[in-house]
């Protein structure tokens, strides 16, 4: 799960990492009591689920309230368009202001989980403020690495050798030491997958703050945060994902124009792979699970069918524990209800596959079946094809 | 031959009064697999309903009925602690089967397996089975023919898919293994391609990948140099867009890393005979070991 850069922020402030000053604002009304409370200058930061925010005109300096007026006027309900949002952006809906910082050096740290030596791993680099993946690419030589032991957790040493990496002498490494320990704190007690601060800014006057922040929490770990569920912004996310998650149905939409419905993971992403190789573009990824019932089926059709781009589904689901004529007699009570023109394509392996097809077949509702992926997935890709050249 | 399991294979149920152990103890028994009890803290000296003797805890399930085991299907929050229970009393292999284990309960345990002679598979798979031998999981047993092909993959239904197709084909299967489609699992590919290069009766293996993390491009370097059988593989979400966690926690392309593309080239490098279509597995497998 990913939230905004205050709430980030705030958690870090409550495990003693330091941030600046600052406010957020949920309207534009707020948005200027909080900059006169701040005082000018100020720094309006919008507040979308995206990197990239200053080069896309999201973060702006304001030196006085007329000033901040402006800006907030233009920012406010905005869509942003950086790097990271994709072309239909993002809509501002939120704002951080906060006070303007006398920065002498901007600095990179980071905790994530490495997945082949399954440590977390603190990352820090002299190049703050690009982008680690740029880094990593470019001067992969400019990263310092130190993995955490579980239990344990980074020791005094590994602490030591990553703040003399980051250049830092004095009372300021003494400062950065009580930095990096704390925010791996954040990291551990959070059941963080990311925590990154980018950048982490020594000031003129010898501060360490974490002028950015960013963190993602681990979706299996949230049963133990029932708070952090509470920072979940449904703005940010597709409306029409959010609806499948309160069936518990796993949907991702795309662009393309073959809507899928597959039971396991996998499955349904080499679904999605086979539709492009035959020339078509997937809709979406659509991960229905083990229980195909009529009921997972019906709300699965009217997600998939929500996107306009849709112009024929593909259904595939292998049959194991669950049963094919189960899923069939699920897909033909779901039809029954719902008045549906898009061709659908049905193809059922595995389990009771031919009792399933005989359904299918008796129903007198209109499906195209198809023997096996192959065939399903050049029926599906041809029946939206031709869709598409008679609405033209 | 078969790697992992076989007829001679002990197994425990931890969760086996839960609906979904109870579940699949039935139909793990009625594929003939050697079920010899399971463990429901505070309710031993019971009998499932199964018939099976119900322990507390793994140590005495183990003494008193030999099992060397173990299958593992508590709910999720209890996950970590089942394995490293199982792992305590020495077993010697674990099959996890709950989803959704949080990922720093599996730096831990994956951490502290490390000093025992315990192997892990999954969490977050579908488990494994040696076709004729014994089943210790979830999939259908039926779709399955004993023989020489070594199926391991991080997907469930993709891997019946690949399995349907190798026995409608006339081949069989010598163990299937699914590990998980988790970021952190406890049996990679390189650890299992080690025991089918050294199972005589394997004579080729269909390996199944998916987008993120590395553990693809660990197993074409292995092959390169240390594989002697032939290899097919299909890598999916080729068409999954970057930063999306693609139902699996462990399928996400994470900042440009982790895609199918760098996944795909590696094993063709080494070697490996792709399937571009997951319609083809099987074909392309026919096409090199005729």
């Amino acid at each position: 799960m990913k939230i905004h850069e205050y709430q980030s922020k705030e958690i870090l402030k409550r495990f003693s990492v330091n941030i600046p000053k600052g406010k957020p604002a949920l309207s534009k009304e707020e948005a200027i009591l909080a900059a006169d409370e701040v005082s000018y200058p100020c720094i309006i930061k919008a507040q979308i689920h995206a990197g990239g925010r200053g080069k896309g005109g999201g973060v702006k300096v304001a030196k006085s309230r007329v000033e901040a007026i402006s800006i907030i006027n233009e920012l406010f309900g905005k869509r942003l368009f950086t790097v990271q949002t994709g072309p239909e952006g993002k809509i501002v809906n939120r704002l951080l202001i906060e006070e303007a910082i006398n920065i002498d050096r901007e600095l990179y740290v980071s905790i994530v989980i490495d997945r082949e030596k399954a440590l977390p791993v603190m990352m820090v680099s002299t190049e703050g403020g690009v982008e680690i993946e740029k880094i990593a690419k470019e001067t992969p030589e400019k990263i310092v690495k130190e993995y955490a032991i579980p239990g344990l957790g980074l020791q005094s040493y590994q602490l030591r050798h990553l703040a003399f990496a980051l250049g830092l002498e004095g009372q300021v490494f003494k400062k950065g030491i009580k930095f990096l320990a704390s925010l791996f704190t954040v990291f551990r007690r959070t059941d963080a997958s990311l925590v990154e601060v980018n950048p982490l800014v020594i000031t003129a006057n010898d501060e360490i703050i974490a002028l950015d922040a960013k963190i993602n929490f681990d979706d299996n770990s949230l049963f133990r945060h029932k708070e952090f569920l509470e920072l979940r912004d449904l703005s940010e996310e597709e409306p029409s994902e959010v609806e499948a998650s309160k069936y518990n149905l796993n949907y991702i939409r795309l662009s393309g124009n073959v809507g899928c419905m597959v039971n396991g993971a996998g499955l349904a992403m080499a679904t999605m792979d086979i539709i492009k190789l035959f020339g078509g573009e997937p809709a979406n990824f659509l991960d229905v699970g083990g229980i195909a019932s009529s009921e997972t089926v019906t709300n699965g059709f009217r997600i998939l069918l929500s996107d306009p781009n849709v112009k024929a589904v593909l259904i595939n689901i292998f049959g194991g524990i669950v049963r094919c004529d189960r899923v069939a007699s699920g897909i033909v009570d779901a039809l029954r209800t719902m008045d549906i023109e898009t061709p659908i394509v049905v193809r059922l392996e595995g389990t009771n596959a031919k009792e399933a097809s005989k359904i299918l077949s008796e129903s007198s509702l209109n499906f195209i079946i198809a023997k096996d992926l192959k065939e399903a997935a050049e029926k599906a890709v041809s029946a939206a094809n031709i869709q598409r050249s008679s609405k033209l | 031959m078969s790697i992992l399991i076989d007829k001679e294979t002990r197994v425990m149920v931890q969760g086996i009064t839960g609906k979904e152990g109870a579940f699949h103890t039935e139909q793990m028994l009625k594929y003939s697999t050697k079920i010899v009890g399971g463990v429901t803290p505070g309710k031993g000296g019971k009998k499932s309903e199964h018939g099976l003797p119900i322990f507390n805890t793994v140590k005495e399930c183990i003494e008193k009925t030999g099992a060397n085991t173990s299958v593992i299907f508590v709910p999720s929050q209890f996950t970590a602690d089942a394995i490293l229970e199982a792992a305590d009393s020495c077993i010697e292999l674990v099959v996890c089967i709950t989803e959704g284990v949080p990922t720093s309960d599996m730096i831990k345990v994956s951490y502290l397996l490390k000093n025992t002679k315990t192997r892990l598979i999954g969490p977050n798979c579908p488990g494994v089975i040696s076709p004729g031998k014994s089943k210790i999981g979830i999939m259908p047993g039926f779709i399955h023919k004993e023989g020489s092909i070594g199926i391991i993959s991080r997907s469930g239904t993709l891997t019946y898919e690949a399995v349907a197709q190798v026995t409608n084909l006339g081949l069989g299967q010598s163990t299937c293994i699914g590990i998980g489609g988790d970021p952190i699992i406890g049996t990679s590919f390189v650890d299992l391609l080690e025991l089918f290069e050294k199972d005589k009766e394997t004579e080729a293996v269909i390996l199944i990948g998916e987008i993120g993390g590395t553990d693809e491009e660990k197993a074409a370097e292995y092959i390169k140099s240390n594989f002697s059988k032939p290899v097919v593989a299909f890598i999916s979400g080729r068409t999954a867009p970057p930063g999306r966690r693609m139902g699996h926690a462990g399928a996400i392309i994470a900042g440009g890393k982790g895609t199918a593309e760098e996944k795909i080239t590696a094993l063709s490098m080494s070697g490996v005979h792709i399937a571009n279509s997951p319609a083809d597995i099987g074909n392309t497998l026919i096409n090199i070991i005729r």
